[in-house]
């Protein structure tokens, strides 16, 4: 079926994996073989080697280019991913994190050699607290989820020094998995929370199921569905007189950020996802980095280890001895947090500033108010009103068609886009969340209506077939899922 | 403002085609309360040399690796970095892409997420690998939750040679779960019996290999005594590159091995990020926590790879998920896979046996300084040491001469006055001769 | 053949004398979609009715499947484990998950038959 005899398709080309490359005893690596020495291994030393292939620097830097040739990134098309804030990463932010001063420093120096690293943390910490408006923030968090650990943890430990760690935590149909996952992992039950017709938490629902065994609610805003909870002051109110403390996800901190102040909202604890707001790359699935902000009350119950300023110098707390009368939950990550990712997404704070990070969010959210103007009569869109930096449609415009939501999705790659996001969030039938960001420009953004109108229409006209059999121009068709899950093969082995 | 790409026409033209009349209307339903007219107390925007003067600034106050002879680990390692390999995760395509969710277009990550699971399992002497976690610490935290899931039971044990942070991150990540968690004292010496504590309350004990304080265990009698009362093994290995040159976990009959994948590829950055590795048994797939890679094919029948096994993951399980985690750490993933790649069997084996050769001639070395005495009878690339001396002041008074001189074990354990003469100290392909020399030197002056 | 009875989840149970056959739908399988992966009940075990009984996954869902009745599991179809899409073919039939003997018989008539559950399924829609 190939039209090559190599399989390869002039600019497509085939790389078969690493293993099958091996020329045994080759390495890209040339190290001298040390002199004799006797060994310190107490005789545990390998019987067997792993059978790792050997390959020379130009096949393995071939290789590895050639795999990427394979992927869509941010930097080759428009990625508009809803939940996931695909903006351009800058590469000013790369180069800082490679700084010598910062790439190449240990966590365990003296605290006197590191003075930099530690004003960077504190930095970075000083920027995100004054965006939020929120007095205390714990950096180490990984990614989002990790965020939201942290906050849980620390809603936690701070209702059982009041001595009532109380048993459940509300979370709207429409969160991240990862909300009701981490609420689990905190020891908590769960409980839905629904949407009403507005696309918005039911305040009475909600206020229905408030307790006094409810430790937190737990909050996307604005939501999964691009919309802000207009009736935010209300919810955190309610929250409040129960007793309860109020977790904000800040997934969609882009849309507001310099523009809200979260502290106002009634908040109690947000993670912030450097790797969405504050433009470091996703790097194929991480490394992310998840900072909490944390009210006053819950300040005290942070996790270890934090920076702390006194008289210029900049120290480490790494124990909860020596941190006062705060009372630590513990340690959330090993050493000092994301690092490398904080550098980052300082560099990118320092260089759009507070004016900057204020039209970013501005234009995130004309940008995504412009696709919905120009997409509601051809697409379905799924509520009333402005939305934030995300627009949400659902199938109907689909019905009766044969072409469903991935269907169309899939036909979207073969135009040169990276689809949006589908079938989340799950309170709208087949869901089409589109999230543009600030940093495309206005030419993609109707490059990207005329081929969206252009499937439309397809759709409706009947050429169900070739959405079905889309896509056709990528180094792979649709792939068997079922297949791959009903026998995994997870790994390569010899034959 | 060099990122934002709309102009001052293009915003009046879409705010015409959305039909209001500024971008505050689309704010409307922020409460007024709550909403900011002025731009934060914050400094403006800055262009690249701005920038780039102010943090270059801010590292120049930073003692770096490549500017003292270095002599770190206890969990991170200065190892060298081929050139190829930062050049590669520097495309593009790798680093501005999403998790691969859409596999038709994320074939390039996908490919290398099956890789790097091979060489994960191979490695470790193991069936499986994940494609990440965040960091050996969490894939600490993850092992000892999934432990509790393959046996039911609701206790495990954490072995006094597991690293500090391992043992406090899964502390605290079972801390509200109705998982108890034992952690024997911190055990320089290889001292602590393991093998008599296990029984068939537990669900997993979690040792690690090298130890923290060093030394090499054989954990075959223990993995034995286990698999007897139901118990699953863990092992830990913080520094990889000992895979090279000693028996790997899946030997020794461990059933989960984790590990701190940053030695290769990943640079020490402080601590992070890092990379987290999880290997188990086939047999226990199904529980085991973050995202898997594998093969399949595609509508033409050719071999492709789809993230698989995806009903275990949040955002389909949701609270029944076997974990939280939804990012894991593909880049570094990547960067280790190549790095890997590049050192191939061959290069894997002998850059274990320049930093095991290294740690030995360190050894001897510092053994000949008056008062310095090496505590670990075995090691791979690092030891621990006794001094006359406060380890933690002595550190101080080598970064005084310009010398990154090994961690304190005290740094780790505050309450345990017995720790304060231990220096654990790590030596890999980086160091010299020189290195060695001026350290012991610069000791040899401290302690007199 | 006896008579099929249905639960709201879309379980199915067959009596034949004590004990009972229990299985997913049609409608059940077609809802999930390709069925990739099946976790049956140990025999031996106690069921409550509506208590989790096993797990049905498919490529992007997982549901657990609850007992329509209670009683002691006799019997898994391990040939599911090996060939999940058995489900997705012949539900009713060779996609039968496991067999119990009925303690509390007098269940099954609190169950749909097949003409209410049919009703129910239009009503779905």
């Amino acid at each position: 079926m190939s039209e090559t005899f190599s399989g390869s398709r002039g600019l497509t080309l085939e790389q078969p994996l690493l293993f099958e490359q091996d020329s045994p005893g080759l390495t890209a690596v040339d190290l001298p073989e040390p002199a004799a020495f006797e060994d310190r291994l107490g005789g545990l030393a390998r019987t067997t080697p792993p059978g790792l292939p050997g390959l020379s620097e130009p096949q393995v830097v071939r290789h590895y280019t050639r795999l990427s040739q394979k992927n869509f990134g941010i930097d080759s098309v428009f990625y508009p991913l809803g939940s996931c804030t695909m903006k351009h990463n800058p590469r000013l932010n790369e180069r800082m994190a490679r700084l010598p001063g910062f790439g190449d420093i240990h966590p365990f120096q003296p605290e006197s050699t590191v003075q930099g690293a530690l004003e960077l943390i504190d930095t970075c910490a000083h920027w995100l607290k004054t965006l939020t408006g929120l007095p205390a923030i714990a950096m180490s968090p990984a990614a989002g989820a990790h965020g939201e650990l942290c906050g849980l943890m620390a809603i936690r430990a701070a209702l059982e020094d009041r001595g009532q760690p109380r048993k459940r935590v509300l979370v709207p149909e429409s969160a991240h998995g990862t909300n009701p996952a981490s609420a689990a992992a905190c020891g908590y039950e769960v409980e839905a929370i629904p949407a009403n017709a507005r696309g918005r938490v039911d305040l009475g629902a909600l206020k229905d199921r408030l307790d006094g065994e409810v430790a937190a609610f737990m909050l996307t805003n604005p939501n999964t569905c691009g919309l802000f909870e207009d009736e935010i002051l209300d919810i955190a109110q309610a929250v409040h007189e129960a007793g309860a403390f109020f977790y904000c996800d800040g997934a969609n901190f882009n849309a507001i950020v310099g523009r809200v102040r979260v502290a106002d909202l009634g908040i109690d604890a947000m993670h912030i996802n450097l790797h969405k707001t504050f433009s470091t790359p996703h790097g194929g699935g991480g490394p992310g980095a998840g900072p909490t902000v944390l009210s006053a009350e819950l300040a005290p119950f942070a996790p270890l280890p934090m920076v702390v300023e006194r008289n210029g110098r900049f120290h480490l707390i790494e124990h909860a001895a020596e941190a006062g009368d705060a009372k630590p939950f513990g340690r959330l990550k090993g050493y000092h947090g994301q690092f490398g990712v904080m550098v980052r997404a300082l560099a990118y704070m320092m260089s759009m500033g507070s004016d900057g990070l204020r039209q970013a969010s501005a234009d995130a959210v004309l940008n995504a108010n412009y696709l919905m103007a120009r997409l509601k009569d051809v697409l379905t869109p799924s509520f009333e009103g402005p939305c934030m930096h995300e627009a949400l449609f659902d199938d109907r415009f689909l019905k009766d068609t044969g072409v469903t939501t991935l269907d169309f999705a899939k036909a979207l790659i073969d135009e040169g886009f990276h689809p949006m996001t589908m079938y989340f969030p799950l309170v709208v039938h087949g869901a089409l969340l589109i999230e543009p960001t600030e940093t495309e420009s206005r030419q993609t953004l109707d490059q990207f209506i005329g081929s969206v109108r252009g499937l439309a229409a397809q759709a409706k006209a009947g050429a169900a077939e070739s959405f079905k059999a889309a896509p056709r121009f990528t180094p792979r068709r649709r792939l068997d899922e079922t297949t791959a899950a009903r026998s995994p093969v997870l790994r390569w082995a010899a034959e | 403002m060099r990122y934002l790409p709309l102009t001052e026409s293009d915003r009046r033209d879409m705010l015409a085609a959305i039909g209001v009349p500024s971008v505050d209307s689309l704010f409307r339903d922020v409460p007024p309360a709550a909403r900011r007219d002025q731009p934060v107390d914050l400094p403006s925007h800055a262009g690249e040399m701005a920038v780039e003067r102010r943090l270059s600034a801010m590292a120049a106050r930073n003692l770096t690796g490549g500017q003292a002879p270095f002599f770190l680990g206890a969990g991170i390692y200065r190892h060298h970095i081929p050139a190829a390999v930062d050049h590669l995760i520097q495309r593009g395509e790798f680093l501005t892409s999403y998790t691969p969710y859409q596999p038709e277009v994320a074939q390039g990550t996908l490919q290398y997420l099956f890789e790097f699971q091979t060489q994960v399992a191979l490695i470790t002497g193991m069936e499986v690998a994940n494609a990440s976690m965040w960091d050996g610490a969490t894939a600490c935290a993850e092992a000892a939750l999934m432990a509790a899931r393959v046996t039911k039971r609701r206790k495990v044990l954490l072995s006094g040679n597991l690293h500090p942070h391992w043992r406090s991150v899964t502390a605290t990540q079972l801390r509200f779960t109705d998982i108890a968690v034992e952690a024997l004292d911190p055990d320089p010496m290889g001292i602590e019996d393991l093998i008599g504590r296990v029984g068939s309350d537990l669900a997993c004990v979690v040792v690690q290999n090298p130890g923290f304080f060093g030394r090499l265990a054989d954990f075959r009698a223990l993995s034995a005594a286990c698999r007897d009362s139901g118990v699953l093994l863990v092992v830990g290995v913080a520094e990889p590159a000992s895979l090279g040159l000693i028996e790997p976990p899946g030997a020794m009959g461990a059933d989960i091995v984790i590990g701190e994948g940053q030695s290769f590829g990943v640079g020490m950055s402080f601590g992070g990020p890092g990379l987290g590795l999880f290997a188990t048994r086939e047999k226990y797939l199904r529980q085991m926590p973050g995202r898997l890679c594998g093969r399949t094919i595609d509508a033409d029948g050719r071999p492709g790879y789809v993230l698989t096994l995806s009903t275990r993951e949040q955002h389909i399980r949701r609270e029944k998920a076997t974990s939280n985690i939804c990012t894991n750490s593909g880049l570094c993933a990547l960067a280790f896979t190549i790095h890997m790649a590049m050192l191939g069997g061959a290069g894997f084996e002998r850059l274990a046996k320049v930093n095991h050769a290294n740690a030995v001639a360190l050894a001897q070395r510092l053994a000949k300084v008056k008062g310095v005495r090496v505590i670990s009878p075995t090691f791979f690339n690092e030891f621990a040491v006794t001094l006359p001396k406060p380890a933690a002041a002595v550190v101080e008074a080598l970064a005084g001469r310009g010398i990154l001189g090994g961690v304190p074990a005290q740094r780790f354990y505050p309450s345990y006055p017995e720790l304060e003469p231990v220096l654990l100290v790590a030596a890999t392909e980086t160091n010299t001769a020189e290195d060695i020399d001026a350290f012991a030197t610069a000791l040899g002056e401290i302690l007199r | 053949m006896s008579e099929m009875r249905y639960t709201k989840d879309h379980e199915w149970l067959r009596v034949e004398g004590q004990t009972a056959t229990v299985g997913i739908t049609d409608y059940a399988q077609t809802q999930l979609g390709d069925v990739v992966y099946v976790e049956l009940p140990e025999p031996g075990v106690i069921l409550a009715k509506g208590g989790e009984a096993a797990v049905v996954e498919s490529v992007k869902a997982a549901s657990e499947v609850y007992s329509p009745a209670s009683g002691e599991v006799t019997q898994a179809n391990q040939a599911l484990v090996e060939r999940p899409g058995a489900i997705n073919t012949d539900a009713t039939g060779e996609g039968w998950f496991y067999k119990i003997r009925l303690t509390e018989p007098a269940q099954v008539a609190e169950l749909m038959d097949q003409a209410t559950y049919d009703a129910y399924l239009a009503e779905l829609g």
